[in-house]
């Protein structure tokens, strides 16, 4: 609270770097642009709805603001807004909430929360993924709050019989301006109801000096007394009348299924009703489930009990092969040889046959694990052809989908009932335990809780890919004239499409072909490598290895070179411009399914939130023997994010993070509050990276079960004094992501500063006992 | 059998080796109590018995024979302990899923330890993981509920 509260507050000193405008991006005249330093904004009376153009509208359902889906008006002025989107920790299901209800001037002490079912046709996308919802939303969530009050306003002149201008909607009612007289929000409501909604063109934006609630940091979150009580439901909580409960014993590979399995043993365990064997699905499986034995119980414990006794011979199938310190050579093998080219820029070859100096460096980053705090969960209740789902899901209107075509049923006889998540981090947009809920509901007839253990969520996750980068820098003239970077990382299109063996165009977009350097001689490849278990997303994805990779390298060119990291960091981004990368890279560049214009790669305000978190951190200032700091930026979910880590290590090798600075532009941010809480705890998810995560596979099986061998940080291991430093703008600078964007920048500032501290270079992760043994 | 539950006597008659955790979340509905690992590494199972702070997941019902059990649910009647006061206070949550167990743990903390140092805090809160990472703000609301406790 204090260091976001400190951040906002003292930053106004700041120059404010104001993004182009809407039309000047449309235009495409933004060259040598981005980077205007512009005057504040001048409140005007209201601001047309004129969207800029986001990617939302190329996501299924696409993006709704009607406000007879999302507002409802109760007699006693109760407003009942809808939240589409799951609530996963982000803050959401507040803030797009709080933005309809900020334009409609409702009071916020008297709305209400509803979170929609998933039903993409009436909310729009609904797939909580990929830092869009504020991204995709806060436009869409804008007009519709806007619509409401217009609307209200109308229903009381039409009461009044005067004019439109004659009345204003303020603080949850109607005023009559001449008069002075006001009807409440909930006196209107039934007449406002009838009227037809207001056209794009009709709308009418608040102006962001009467905001209420956008950008101040004071809604709390709807659930916070929920969550201190113990009465905030999740999955793992969902009870329903009738309900039986499962778990499955699965196979330890994947790709593998049960061969033969005796349940005599289990059925005798009191409260044991049933075994039931659930078919695996040949690759590619979607977020098919992986098969195995169900054992179904009257509770948690007897389900447990069952599955223990249970015996299960299994055939592993061909993964059985995959052993991570094997693989692991064979990537290097692949890094060190040339790859499938997907960028190129002048002539690398070149660059490095007439280089003074050739540097040449290998980054290493093991499967790492999502591990919400909430283990998957879901409840289905199957009956002939419909079916109802209670899931802890990210994507609900993706898991109707999936539900109803397992089942073989319309879509329309699917209901999903989202709970709170208990954690996401990409591993609930599978929703592979939703569909396991239904297979056995259906084969049961009864309603079916399917609980993963914690074991079970360790060992058969979709897995943060295990990457290798190989980056080769040619220094001439004091100057890096050439970059060519390898990478080698199994892809998680392997769920969708037969294994592509290296990354596609979307995860290369991922902080890898988007990377807006001024080096004149680049050159971006990736080699092979096969997956051989369920990849999947991982908050920030590829932006992960791909960041560390790149801005360790940047540090140790810079001491290479005898300059400042964070100088040289800025010299290597260049100067401001818009960097267009689109004809250079060989296929086409993934860009988060936004249209470049809008969110145009801004090299300018990159380079600010590197001066930005530089400052706040007090770069340059004397360390103690033993400490260090270390900086990286990057550019992920049309976010910049600048990370300054201190670290201290002691005699022993022991590392302690005592202070993080990081800077983000999100552009128009409507939650500070909310914004700091994702950066410092991308700063806990990403010095756990850095520190401690590893998943590693041993003939085919996940060998960590457990928080015991699947080490998080926990409280007091650094990373407790997080100050976020958000850079301001108004509604014209398009909001972009924010849950993700903070984690990629941090392990290499983390190995930075380490260098800085020890003069010692990590270059494989994670760290675990590198500096000590 | 004979247990307290948040106040309430109960007569149980299982499973001996079963779990605490499982009664209060299968058989009671006092899902406050959260699942997180089953094994005693994370925390987001804790209670109180009589007054300490346990992990419920590796309690057996059959060492609870007399004892007094709190939950979440029973921690205060209107959720107003000072700890569940300074949690909202300091805007703690984010999934929320750990919250619980976190909660419960501290107040145990303050339970045993009316001024708790630095380091006795971080001792005491190193089981409880929050995979959302809000540590820096566990540890000024536990701060702040001593100061005010
Ligand atoms: S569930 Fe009991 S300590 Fe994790
Ligand atoms: S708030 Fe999500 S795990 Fe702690």
């Amino acid at each position: 609270m204090e260091s976001f509260a400190h951040s906002v507050a003292k930053y106004h000193d700041q120059p404010i770097l104001k993004n182009v405008s809407r039309r000047d991006v449309l235009k495409g005249i933004v060259t040598g642009g981005g980077l205007v330093v512009a005057a504040q904004f001048v409140p005007t009376a209201m601001a047309a709805y004129d969207p800029y153009p986001t990617g939302a509208t190329g996501m299924p359902g696409g993006m709704v603001w009607d406000p007879h889906v999302y507002v409802s008006i109760a007699k006693d002025g109760t407003v009942t807004i809808v939240s589409h989107r799951s609530e996963m920790g982000t803050g959401s299901r507040t803030s797009l909430p709080m933005v309809v209800a900020d334009e409609m001037e409702a009071d916020w002490s008297k709305v209400k929360i509803v979170q929609a079912e998933g039903d993409e046709a009436k909310y729009g996308n609904q797939d909580t993924d990929g830092s869009r919802s504020v991204r995709h939303f806060i436009q869409p969530m804008r007009a519709c709050g806007a619509a409401m009050r217009q609307m209200l306003e109308r229903a009381a002149a039409a009461t009044w019989a005067c004019s439109d201008v004659d009345v204003r909607a303020e603080n949850h009612k109607v005023v009559h301006i001449p008069s002075g007289n006001s009807l409440g929000f909930g006196e209107l409501a039934e007449a406002a109801a009838k009227l037809p909604t207001p056209s794009a063109k009709q709308i009418n934006l608040k102006d962001p000096s009467q905001f209420r609630y956008i950008g101040k940091g004071k809604v709390q979150i709807i659930d916070l007394h929920d969550i201190t009580t113990g009465k905030a439901n999740y999955a793992q909580d969902i009870v329903v009348p009738g309900m039986k409960f499962a778990v499955v014993a699965r196979p330890p590979v994947v790709g593998g299924k049960a061969k033969s399995f005796d349940e005599a043993a289990a059925m005798k365990v009191p409260g044991v009703v049933k075994v039931v064997q659930i078919a695996p699905t040949p690759a590619p499986g979607k977020f098919a489930p992986l098969g195995g034995v169900a054992v179904i119980a009257d509770s948690t414990y007897a389900a447990l009990k069952g599955r223990a006794a249970l015996k299960v011979t299994w055939e592993d199938g061909p993964n059985a092969a995959y052993d991570s310190e094997k693989f692991k050579e064979q990537m290097a093998a692949s890094a060190r040889n040339p790859g499938k080219i997907e960028r190129n820029e002048g002539d690398i070859d070149a660059a490095i046959k007439g280089a003074d100096k050739v540097i040449e460096h290998e980054y290493y980053i093991p499967h790492g694990h999502h591990a919400t705090m909430e283990p998957p969960a879901a409840v289905a209740k199957v009956t002939g052809d419909k079916a109802e789902i209670w899931a802890c899901v990210q994507s609900p209107g993706g898991t109707r989908g999936d539900v109803a075509k397992l089942l073989g049923v319309d879509e329309k006889n699917v209901k999903v009932n989202v709970t709170l998540l208990g954690g996401g981090f990409g591993r609930k947009s599978k929703c592979d335990f939703a569909l396991e809920a239904a297979t056995l509901s259906k084969a049961t007839g009864m309603p079916v809780k399917v609980v993963w253990t914690r074991e079970d969520d360790i060992q058969h996750g979709f897995y943060h890919s295990v990457s290798y980068q190989h980056v080769t820098a040619a220094i001439k003239g004091g100057k890096v004239v050439g970059w060519r970077q390898r990478s080698v990382s199994p892809s998680l299109m392997s769920n969708f499409m037969p294994d592509p063996k290296r990354e596609s165009a979307l995860e290369l977009g991922l902080g890898l072909t988007d990377t807006p350097f001024g080096v004149p001689n680049l050159r971006l490849e990736t080699g092979e490598a096969p997956a051989m278990a369920r990849i999947g997303w991982f908050r920030a994805v590829n932006n992960i290895p791909h960041a560390f990779a790149m801005q360790s390298m940047i540090a140790e060119l810079a001491h290479e070179l005898g300059k400042d990291p964070k100088d040289f960091l800025l010299e290597i981004i260049g100067p401001a411009r818009v960097a267009d990368m689109r004809k250079t890279v060989s296929s086409e560049l993934w860009h988060y399914g936004d249209p470049y214009e809008t969110y145009p790669i801004d090299t300018g305000r990159l380079a600010n939130v590197v001066r930005l978190a530089a400052e706040k951190a007090g770069w340059g200032r004397k360390m103690e023997k033993g400490s260090g700091l270390g900086i990286a930026a990057h550019r992920c979910f049309q976010s910049y994010v600048c990370s300054v880590v201190e670290v201290n290590v002691d005699s022993k090798g022991n590392v302690n993070v005592p202070r993080v600075d990081t800077a983000i532009d999100c552009g128009f941010h409507i939650n500070p509050e909310r914004v700091a809480s994702q950066i410092e705890g991308a700063a806990v998810m990403g010095l756990s990276i850095a520190k401690l995560v590893e998943i590693t596979f041993k003939n085919g099986r996940v060998q960590q079960s457990n928080f015991h061998d699947y080490q998080v940080l926990r409280i007091g291991q650094g990373a407790m004094d997080v100050r976020t430093h958000i850079v301001p703008h108004g509604p014209n600078v398009p909001s972009t992501g924010v849950g993700e964007p903070g984690v990629p920048p941090f392990a290499p500032a983390f190995y930075n500063a380490i260098f800085a501290a020890t003069g010692k270079r990590i270059r494989n992760l994670p760290l675990r006992d590198q500096l000590t043994a | 059998m004979q247990v307290k539950i948040n106040q309430q006597a109960k007569d149980f008659s299982g499973d001996p080796e079963m779990p605490l955790m499982w009664y209060l979340r299968d058989q009671l509905a006092l899902t406050g109590t959260k699942f997180g690992c089953g094994t005693g590494l994370c925390g987001a199972c804790t209670v109180h018995v009589d007054g300490k702070a346990v992990r419920s997941c590796v309690t057996p019902m059959g060492e609870l024979s007399g004892k007094s059990v709190t939950t979440i649910e029973g921690l205060h009647p209107t959720g107003d302990h000072p700890v569940q006061k300074a949690w909202r206070a300091a805007n703690v949550p984010q999934c929320g899923y750990c919250q619980p167990g976190q909660i419960m743990n501290a107040a145990g903390l303050l339970n045993e330890k009316k001024n708790p140092t630095d380091d006795d805090i971080v001792q005491a809160m190193q089981g409880n993981i929050c995979r959302c990472g809000c540590y820096q703000r566990i540890f000024a609301a536990v701060k702040s509920a001593a100061k005010g406790a």
